[in-house]
């Protein structure tokens, strides 16, 4: 069972959560080639160690988020809003605590 | 006679007496026995028979490991089989019985099969039905598929009920700071030491007492020790919980736990379940599991009356029962020494069998004066006795091997080939045990994601350095938890493994060069020494390999019997030492885990969540008949007196064409977007333009993924400049909802819009048929908003019914009739169908349901879940057009691969029968006529009786769509029902093409 530290819930299990995909593709415009649009969809790097991917605490908050997780180990090193600006506001909001 | 119990001793109530049937025989025991210690009390010598060759079997352990002693509980409905008899407790009127054998245990007919052992050898089954040699005759997979009946039927141990499971099972969730496993020494030590540092402690613990190994051992001191430690437990807090499992370890901490709450009742509370299934989470985790002790191989080493040593040692501490009068106590390490003494003192004639040959003056000194006859460098060589042991040739040492050197009689032998640390859970988190050589045990002792070994579990044999390892690991866990600081804290070191006053000697198997014996590596699967040699000559050397083949390991004790002596073999036969060749890995369960508590409370109804519309009891109460809809429970029909659900249909059909029908469409996906970038956002996810959808107005929509297939259809109603309100169709409305979600927080961050789902907020009925707006006239406050100039179709309002009651209505039709849907806050569903049934009555309309819902929907050719799977392109579903040539969006890109713009792509058709009279089934393949073969042309979706057409109707998806079928029959082909139907292939608008009713 992972735990996941969502920033806006706290530390769930998995199960709480749906995950979404690899979280470094960029999607190209709506108006870019049908190329682009294939490479974004179709091609994934199968990752052994660190990956950064989207989960969706779809039982919980709602929010998407970004995973750093190790694929062999289930280590994650973070967690945060997938969400750029309110990703922003979270780190700011850390970096007034510390 | 030979195994007795004692008058006393042991940890058993003797003043009462519990009543139980072995094999149909009445038997007893009492309070605290378990099934084996009672029926070896009663000198009970066969209780199983093996797996292949049916051989006698008896008491092998005491413990979780048990491979002999294996038993059904139980009958009818609660027939429980493959249950340990070591760990089933006695209660009054348990029933137990003996498996895999016929008549019975004692007088087992399929013991022929050992006569023809030689023939049963590993891969045996393989082999045989690959073909027989030389000719390899009877190949092939028809032949395999006639065999494997029989064998089938052959195979497997014990039956279980073919009846529901009459019991009830729990999910548990738990939360702790630090988890032990395990309450010997080692394991109330730990959890002490973690508690005394203020943190949350649960100690789990298979055994329905506290104590471990210090329950098996003799002497008031040890019972004092005992107490004194629970005592503290208790006080400090500690959440103990016995018979509790730790099956299996998993990430971040989580444990599974299986907790049986009813196994041993004779009467439980009916509202008790049996067991629980608990998740628990915990910051820290120690393991102190103990050590389970081996055997060793040599020849009839699993006849009744051959069990481990610790286990003769335990029956007799712990139950008060001698298992044997004339004991030989073999051993390899100085464990069994105080087995032997516990033995003799109880007034057994014991013979020690140590295959050092070198023994220390302190175990002597412990053996003392007692009259224990103590051979060293000896071995047991082979039993003889079928039914129960009743002698033993004894092995010598010599150069390089060994020698018979005489008899010995005896009606118990006790066997310790050294002790393997349980190492199941830590390995479950992918740590790989290390082989200690000094002391002949695989150990993993590296600490790992914060769990950590303590005692046995460890490599640490004595009991006062378990205790210490324990009350370290505690320490290092409150350290680890920011306790146990400063100078006074974690003072305790870990002892160092090992701990015997002399080295093991690594003994595995006792056999002489060139004679035939049968010795047992995994007893419970009848794998032997010479299976294990034969995979090694057909070459297998890998050990997994070697796993699979000969199935060592994977019986219900999961290896934890004969592993390490499989490996050793296996080691020698390829040359290799033990580490070389590595061990299988262990995965969870570590012991067998019920169906039932894996399941829960998720079963029949209960299976997956129930969603009821808030019109639900006033449907019920207007004479619905329900169906399931997704999770939905949805009106299927309202028949009336005597009609059938043909019948009814058909009559709700009819009248809603005719007059009108109401019908509850609240579970259709409702989401609120809303902000000032909403339009924007429409525009971009639907094919067809949003940007110009006027204030009040509603538009149909076509949502894509992102590789150009359709996701979802629905309509979108604008309320205001920022805000709209979809639905979806139900089947897709959650994933719709986190579809929108996922965009606007991962892609379009940018975009200033809230997606909020109110499915649950509004109530909605759809208002069909030409005397609709008739209805809705007399419900709402101001009849004029309802005017046609008012409120043209595809037009929105909202508005208020009389009473007051909040109101948005769409004019909208999924029938194809002029048709509104109305959709009220939910606490207002009742007061909504109570105004529009009066209404639609008075004009002759009714209610319908879902079956009437495909009927109308069918008729015109509208989709539904059922056709946008997901493997349908826009122009397959037939609405090409709704796809704008004039903005990009969600899959515009990837919607027009070649492959998705093929001409002869299964379109959306509608479908006759050539013979009107004839019926065809929603599921059938589309084929050329008389073409009957694979896949076919296409699939029907749907097929309803048309009432306005006067037959039998279908939709669904044909190559080319109905231009490319103008003309030509199709067969319509059903093989599961052997039937065959000609249709038509024709549009999908089969009726009111031109839409003339819907504008009303």
């Amino acid at each position: 069972m992972i735990r996941i530290k969502c920033p806006f819930c706290g530390e769930r299990d998995h199960s709480e959560f749906t995950y979404g995909g690899d979280a470094s593709i960029v999607y190209p415009a709506l108006d870019a080639s049908a190329e682009e649009w294939h490479d974004a969809v179709f091609l994934r790097e199968n990752i052994r160690g660190m990956q950064s991917e989207t989960w969706h605490h779809v039982n919980g908050c709602r929010m998407w988020l970004v995973v750093q997780r190790d694929t062999v180990t289930h280590e994650i090193r973070s967690v945060r809003p997938a969400h750029e600006a309110t990703a922003k506001l979270f780190a700011a909001s850390e970096e007034e605590v510390a | 006679m030979s195994a007795k119990r004692l008058s006393e001793g042991g940890r058993i109530d003797r003043s009462k007496r519990i009543r139980f049937q072995w094999d149909g025989r009445a038997m007893s025991g009492h309070p605290g026995d378990t099934v084996a210690s009672a029926l070896l009390a009663s000198n009970e010598k066969v209780l199983g028979r093996s797996f292949k060759y049916h051989r006698p079997r008896g008491i092998m352990s005491c413990g979780v490991e048990e491979s002999g002693a294996i038993i059904t509980v139980g009958e009818g409905a609660k027939r429980d089989p493959n249950v340990k008899a070591t760990m089933q407790e006695l209660y009054d009127g348990l029933v137990a019985s003996g498996q895999n054998a016929w008549p019975n245990v004692r007088t087992d007919v399929g013991s022929v099969n050992s006569l023809i052992s030689q023939f049963l050898s590993a891969g045996f089954y393989y082999k045989t039905f690959m073909g027989l040699p030389p000719f390899e005759t009877g190949k092939g997979t028809g032949i395999w598929m006639w065999y494997e009946k029989f064998i089938r039927k052959a195979a497997g141990m014990g039956r279980a009920s073919r009846e529901p499971d009459p019991d009830q099972y729990e999910h548990g969730h738990l939360f702790c700071d630090v988890l032990v496993v395990g309450s010997g020494p080692a394991g109330m030590s730990a959890a002490l030491a973690a508690a005394e540092y203020g943190l949350d402690v649960i100690l789990v613990e298979q055994d329905n007492e506290l104590g471990g190994d210090l329950l098996g051992q003799k002497g008031s001191d040890i019972e004092l020790r005992r107490t004194e430690l629970v005592g503290a437990l208790e006080n400090a807090g500690v959440r103990i919980m016995t018979r509790t499992t730790a099956f299996g370890l998993y990430d971040y901490g989580t444990a599974g736990l299986l907790e049986n709450v009813t196994d041993h009742l004779a009467s439980p509370d009916p509202h008790l379940p049996r067991h629980r299934f608990w998740t628990l989470r915990a910051r820290r985790t120690i393991l102190a599991t103990g050590g389970i002790e081996r055997q060793i191989a040599f020849d009839n080493n699993d006849r009744p009356g051959i069990m481990n040593a610790s286990a003769g040692r335990i029956y007799l501490n712990r139950y008060g029962v001698l298992a044997g009068e004339q004991v030989v106590v073999a051993t390899n390490n100085d464990s069994a020494y105080r087995c032997a003494m516990d033995l003799s003192d109880a007034g057994a004639e014991v013979t020690l069998l140590d295959a050092r040959a070198k023994i220390p003056g302190r175990l002597l000194e412990l053996i003392g004066d007692r009259g224990i006859t103590l051979m060293t460098n000896s071995a047991p060589l082979s039993a003889k006795g079928l039914n129960g042991v009743n002698s033993l040739e004894i092995a010598g040492g010599k150069a390089g091997g060994w020698r018979s050197k005489g008899k010995e009689v005896c009606d118990l032998l006790l066997v310790s080939g050294g002790w393997s640390p349980v190492v199941n859970l830590i390995s479950h988190r992918g740590v790989r045990p290390v082989w200690n050589a000094e002391n002949c045990c695989f150990i993993a002792n590296e600490p790992h994601e914060g769990i950590c070994m303590a005692g046995t579990a460890a490599g640490i044999w004595n009991t006062a350095d378990c205790e210490d390892s324990g009350t370290a690991a505690g320490e290092a866990a409150a350290k680890a938890l920011g306790k146990a600081t400063g100078s006074g804290g974690a003072s305790t070191s870990m002892p160092a493994v090992g701990g015997w006053d002399m080295p093991i000697k690594p003994l595995y198997e006792v056999r002489i060069d060139g004679r035939k014996s049968k010795a047992l590596v995994d007893p419970q699967h009848d794998v032997t020494t010479e299976d294990i040699r034969l995979a090694h000559r057909e070459g297998y050397v890998s050990v997994e390999h070697l796993k699979r083949y000969t199935t060592l390991g994977m019986s219900t004790d999961g290896g934890k019997m004969g592993n390490i002596i499989g490996l050793a073999l296996m080691a020698e036969a390829l040359g290799k030492e033990i580490p070389e060749v590595g061990t299988t890995t262990f995965r969870p369960p570590y012991t067998p885990v019920s169906i039932g508590a894996l399941r829960g409370r998720s079963v029949d109804e209960h299976f997956r969540p129930l969603r009821r519309t808030p019109m639900h009891d006033w449907n019920l109460a207007h004479g619905a008949t329900m169906t399931m809809a997704g999770l939905w429970h949805r009106p299927w029909y309202f028949a009336r007196q005597g009609e059938t659900i043909t019948e009814a249909y058909i009559r709700e059909t009819e009248t809603t064409r005719k007059t009108v029908g109401l019908c509850d469409v609240t579970s259709l996906g409702k989401i609120a977007i809303q902000g000032p970038d909403a339009t924007e956002f429409l525009n971009r996810i639907y094919t067809n333009p949003f940007a110009k959808l006027p204030i009040g107005k509603a538009r149909y929509g076509i949502m894509l993924r992102d590789d150009g297939f359709v996701m979802d259809d629905g309509t979108t109603w604008r309320l205001s400049e920022t805000d709209y309100f979809m639905t979806t169709t139900t089947a897709h409305a959650g994933k719709v909802m986190v579809w929108l979600e996922e965009l606007l927080q991962t892609r379009w961050a940018d975009l200033r819009v809230h997606v909020t789902s109110v499915s649950e907020q509004w109530a909605g009925c759809a208002v069909a048929g030409p005397e609709s707006r008739t209805v809705l006239k007399n419900c709402v406050n101001d009849p004029s908003v309802m005017e046609d100039s008012a409120f043209p179709f595809m037009g929105v309002i909202e508005t208020s019914l009389k009473g007051d009651i909040p109101c948005r209505i769409a004019r909208i039709s999924f029938s194809g009739e002029m048709a509104y849907e109305a959709y009220v806050p939910s606490d207002y569903a009742h007061a909504l169908m109570e105004m529009l049934h009066p209404e639609a009555v008075a004009v002759d309309g009714c209610l319908y349901g879902l079956e009437a819902l495909g009927a109308l929907r069918i008729e015109k050719g509208h989709v539904t879940g059922a056709e946008l799977d997901g493997r349908v392109t826009i122009e397959d579903a037939g609405l090409g057009k709704m796809a704008s040539q004039n903005k990009s969006y969600i899959g515009s890109a990837l919607r027009r691969r070649p492959d998705m713009t093929r001409e002869d792509r299964p379109k959306l058709v509608g479908i006759f029968p050539v013979n009107r009279s004839e019926k065809f089934n929603a599921g059938t393949i589309l084929c050329k006529k008389g073409e009957v073969s694979g896949l076919g042309e296409g699939w029907i979706t749907g097929v309803t009786h048309s009432p306005a057409l006067g037959h039998w109707i279908g939709i669904g998806f044909i190559s080319g769509g109905h231009e490319a079928w103008s003309g030509k029959t199709a067969t319509a082909a059903d093989p599961v029902r052997s039937k065959e139907v000609q249709v038509e292939i024709v549009s999908p608008h089969m009726y009111d093409p031109s839409g003339e009713r819907m504008y009303g």
